[in-house]
């Protein structure tokens, strides 16, 4: 189907409850004086939000608002992925310390339009409603990052993740301007049919692959490529930690979904048998997997000497971008599978150490390495085992659902017989192991000192890290219902 | 006895669970309950050994359920006489090292869990006949090894635990890039050993080279053959005494039985054309230069560690030669080997936990002080050169019976080997039990019922079976001989060709 302005509305609810709460929130805020239920309204929001995605999820799939999105089952995966990042992001900041009193009106009413923002990168055909929609979630996200504005870092923080973004926007944008000179279209669709044809001219190839580069640069930037990844330890370690994990998770894979949809339905076609030829001559995914090695490499290596765990998070997240770029390269349905895979794999074991972080930040006021120390001894043993769990699935070991997610991929390149970038990932993984493990030797093996504080857990977070666990452990050992709900969503709506 | 391996898999990890929840402060209750749970998989051992069919080389106890069948995964469990032998070692071994273990004070629950949880670890590998379930297994064990060497362990503890950690998972790796290409290998894509077994001619010549490589490497790391040893006398050192009695006595193992149970039946022809340089020679050099190395050690405990890597240099000579002698006394060696160095790690233990110190230098005389632990260590110092009698002689002689068909500067070399194991057994047995008697330690009291609990079985099995090795032998000897034809019968697809 593809529908008209008017009619698009109908497919439409999720986006316009997100849109319409972002507003409610605003108003509560302004006109009610319950400013401290506020993150419960928002939470409620986002659940009503998710429900609605599934409501919807058996429509009809095609395309909306005169083909500026799509609703088909790749869009689906992502909204509920976005919906419930964006749920767990609430739930965290309903029970951090450093956001209390931090003007929640504007600060919920935020996230939920960034989520909306997400939402559209995810679904966006056009050339134009993904740029629109890539900065939407950008400007966002600047305002998140520098939301505790007393905090030197997070003024730090937002100014650099602006500065660093417009320029990589720039570049976007300017790739996509040449991409409609010549072709003189901005539908996916039709920039695939046209752009067959237009790189066999000579001559093209080196315009239409200075293009391909240029959009590179805005969605590298977006999930944390190297060499665009330098913003993310600084904005990371600034931004107040819920927004943290949102920027880690949520945002990392919007810009995964933005990149899928625009490199493979769009300048790839699918043969048929479950693998995509690229268009010829341009070897984007030479190199993007040249791209991907680069990037698990630096961000594991730098990730080594960090101290302070956000940092730390930070760079793991930049190495786990290069994890799934793995299989955005090989051209084949089972690597798309496997990136949709890991994302709730990544989902579930990167929320969780943030979550653990969080409550070693509100009882203790340090988020370094040091904050760890004894915490298995002092009062915090299931935390600290749940914080275990959480960093063995991020290395990638058995049984947890991390393993899963990282075998997939493996499979994926193993399988298009790429060795080279299965090694250099599979030594990797080793490097990731032993930063990992520095937390979980803090935690364990050193004892704590006098006068660190004792970690309790409150039950908010207490269940948001039971439930993270919960799923990281089942899913290592029986992910059926994962592997089947991403192998149902690699489907692109006109392809 | 449908369920016979799962029960005797999870039944540990059952016990590692009711240890979690067990009230906090009684020590003694922790212990018992971990010693309880390690008890039916003994039972079930002796069960084994029993009703276990050896006239056959087939897979016996054979459970097979669809796990995830989107990727194939099956929950496949089976044993053959090799992983019989190594079963029988893991759960004698199991409680004799909760027995060695009574002294833990520091958070006992968790030890004792962890140790459980391990044991599932263990057996599952030994047991696992699908190639995913065998490898979720062997890397369930990093995690709990990794935190009984680093909680608590000797002073260098964290050092020791992170490097057996990471030299562990290196290999790991390189046996997952392995593993799932082979699980592309064959249509329908599958991880079933037993069907990889049967295909195993069809893989070409260089994908049985590269793969053989990768997963030998992931193998040798644990078994430690040179160069990728030096994680071991780390570990042996720092790690507490049943930790070092579980490393020597099955976690080596299982390098050597991963590549019995992968490298030789699924890739032969990669087996015949490496295993000469890759398990002989490096085989003979683990021994020699495991011997050299343990004669310059100070300390009791890494010259133990470094008598394992030489008596492990046996078992990978004998795996190279593909003669039913050389693979019989290879597995033997195995299983003896366990046996032997266990004893002598628990041995090495009760004098560590009365003197403090485990300086060879730094004894004398003990042999008039602690007589009945005297007695133990001769029995087992012995055995560990190899005397007639005892059980590691008739598995060395073996080893070299098949190596003297096989190559006969290896055999010669690996034969005067032997001097050097007696030398510095005997040497260390001069400095510490003979000689006058350090005053310093003249009021030791000798070894306790506990103590000689733990070591009763041990030397019993180490003598009868210096007597009649047939009962051991007899359990994977059709397995071994079905196996060495296996890998010597094989032929290059084209060759293949030319015989049709």
């Amino acid at each position: 189907m593809d529908l008209g302005n008017a009619a698009s509305l109908a497919y439409h609810v999720p986006e316009l409850v997100l849109a319409g709460g972002s507003i409610v929130v605003l108003l509560l805020d302004v006109f009610t004086g319950m400013k401290a239920r506020l993150g419960e309204v928002a939470l409620l929001i986002v659940a009503f939000a998710i429900f609605t995605i599934g409501y919807g999820a058996s429509a009809q799939q095609g395309y909306l608002f005169n083909r500026m999105v799509a609703l088909d089952s790749f869009a689906l995966f992502f909204k509920f992925l976005f919906g419930f990042t964006t749920l767990a992001t609430i739930w965290m900041s309903t029970g951090s310390r450093e956001l209390d009193g931090e003007h929640p009106g504007e600060y919920y009413s935020i996230l939920l339009a960034g989520t909306l923002g997400m939402f559209y990168m995810a679904s966006a055909t056009n050339l134009l409603m993904a740029y629109l929609a890539l900065e939407f979630v950008s400007l966002t996200s600047y305002i998140l990052s520098g939301f505790l504005r007393h905090r030197e870092r997070g003024a730090e923080a937002s100014l650099k993740y602006l500065i660093y973004g417009g320029v990589a926007s720039g570049a976007m944008l300017y790739g996509f301007s040449l991409l409609y000179a010549l072709t003189g279209t901005l539908d996916y669709a039709e920039l695939g049919h046209k752009l067959a044809a237009v790189a066999a001219v000579p001559g093209n190839g080196a315009i239409l692959f200075i293009a391909v580069t240029l959009t590179l640069v805005g969605i590298g930037y977006k999930i944390a490529m190297v060499p665009f990844h330098q913003w993310s330890p600084d904005v990371y370690e600034g931004s107040p930690l819920p927004i943290t994990a949102y920027l880690a998770v949520g945002s990392k894979a919007a810009g995964l979904a933005l990149l899928i949809r625009f490199f493979y339905p769009a300048l790839s076609s699918a043969v048929g048998d479950g693998t995509w030829t690229a268009l010829h001559g341009v070897a984007w995914p030479t190199l993007m997997s040249v791209v991907a090695m680069v990037t698990m490499t630096v961000g594991n290596l730098t990730a080594l000497r960090q101290q302070n765990v956000k940092r730390l998070l930070a760079y793991s997240s930049i190495a786990h971008a290069g994890y799934m770029l793995m299989g955005f390269v090989v051209l084949t349905d089972g690597g798309l599978r496997a990136i949709l895979f890991y994302s709730v794999v990544y989902y579930l074991m990167n929320l969780g150490a943030f979550a653990v972080l969080l409550l070693v930040v509100n009882q203790t006021g340090r988020e370094d390495i040091e904050a760890f120390r004894g915490l298995a001894w002092r009062g915090g043993a299931p935390v600290a085992i749940a914080m275990l769990i959480f960093l063995f699935s991020l290395a990638g070991l058995p049984p947890f659902a991390g393993f899963i997610g990282k075998a997939y991929l493996f499979a994926a390149v193993i399988e298009q017989k790429m060795w080279l970038l299965a090694l250099v990932a599979a030594l990797n993984s080793v490097v990731g192991l032993a930063y990992y493990v520095r937390i979980a030797r803090a935690m364990f093996l050193d004892q704590p000192v006098a006068g660190d504080p004792e970690i309790a857990v409150d039950t908010s977070n207490g269940v948001l890290i039971g439930m993270l666990v919960a799923g990281t452990l089942v899913f290592g050992l029986w992910w059926t219902p994962v592997i089947n709900f991403a192998d149902r969503s690699v489907v692109f709506f006109g392809n | 006895m449908e369920h016979f391996l799962t029960l005797m898999t999870f039944l540990p990890l059952l016990g590692a669970l009711v240890v979690l929840v067990l009230p906090r402060g009684n020590a003694n209750l922790v212990r018992w309950t971990a010693l309880v749970s390690t008890l039916p998989g003994l039972l079930l051992g002796v069960w084994l050994f029993q009703h276990f069919d050896r006239s056959v080389a087939t897979m016996q106890l054979v459970e097979r359920h669809a796990w995830i069948p989107a990727f194939n995964v099956q929950y496949l469990m089976g044993v053959d006489g090799l992983s019989v032998s190594m079963l029988l070692l893991t759960v004698l071994l199991s409680p004799l090292c909760i027995l060695a273990s009574w002294g833990i004070e520091k958070g006992v629950k968790g030890y004792f869990a962890l140790f459980l949880l391990l044991e599932t670890g263990m057996i599952g590998v030994f047991s696992a006949l699908d190639f995913f379930l065998f490898f979720i297994f062997w890397e369930l064990m990093l995690l709990p090894m990794y935190f009984l060497i680093g909680i608590w362990g000797g002073p260098r503890r964290e050092y020791a635990a992170i490097k057996f950690f990471l030299y562990t998972l290196i290999g790991s790796v390189l046996m997952l890039i392995a593993m799932l290409a082979l699980y592309f290998a064959n249509t329908p894509h599958t991880f079933d050993m037993m069907v990889l077994m049967e295909k195993a001619p069809t893989y070409s010549h260089g994908f049985q080279a590269w793969a053989w490589i990768a997963l030998f490497i992931g193998f040798a790391i644990k078994i430690p053959a040179f160069p990728f040893h030096t994680w071991l006398p780390d570990a042996h050192v720092e790690a507490p005494t049943a930790i070092s009695v579980i490393l020597a006595g099955v976690l080596l193992k299982m390098g050597t039985y991963g590549i019995l149970r992968v490298c030789f039946p699924v890739f032969p022809l990669a087996t015949q054309e490496y295993a000469f340089w890759a398990l002989g020679v490096l085989g003979c050099w683990n021994i020699v230069y495991g011997a050299l190395c343990a004669m310059a050690q100070k300390d009791m405990k890494s010259l133990v560690a470094y008598s394992s890597i030489s008596h492990m240099g046996y078992v990978m000579l004998g795996m190279a030669t593909l003669t039913p002698e050389g693979m019989n006394g290879a597995v033997l060696q195995m299983f003896n080997h366990g046996t032997v160095t266990a004893m002598l790690f628990l041995l090495v233990g009760v004098i560590y936990d009365r003197a403090h110190h485990r300086n060879i230098d730094g004894f004398g005389g003990l042999a008039s002080v602690m007589p009945i632990y005297t007695g133990f260590v001769t029995i087992a110092f012995f055995a560990a050169l190899g005397l007639p009698g005892f059980s590691a002689f008739i598995s060395e002689v073996l080893v070299l019976l098949g190596t003297w068909q096989y190559s006969k500067p290896l055999a010669i070399i690996a034969a005067s080997a032997v001097v050097l194991t007696a030398g510095y057994m005997l040497w260390m047995l001069q400095r510490v039990w003979l000689g006058p008697v350090n005053e310093k330690y003249a009021g030791l009291p000798d070894m306790n019922w506990r103590e000689i609990v733990t070591l009763v079985p041990l030397t019993v099995i180490v003598i009868v079976l210096g007597v009649y090795p047939h009962a051991v032998l007899d359990l994977f000897g059709p397995t071994l001989v079905a196996l060495g034809d296996t890998v010597s019968s094989a032929v290059p697809a084209a060759a293949q060709a030319v015989l049709r």
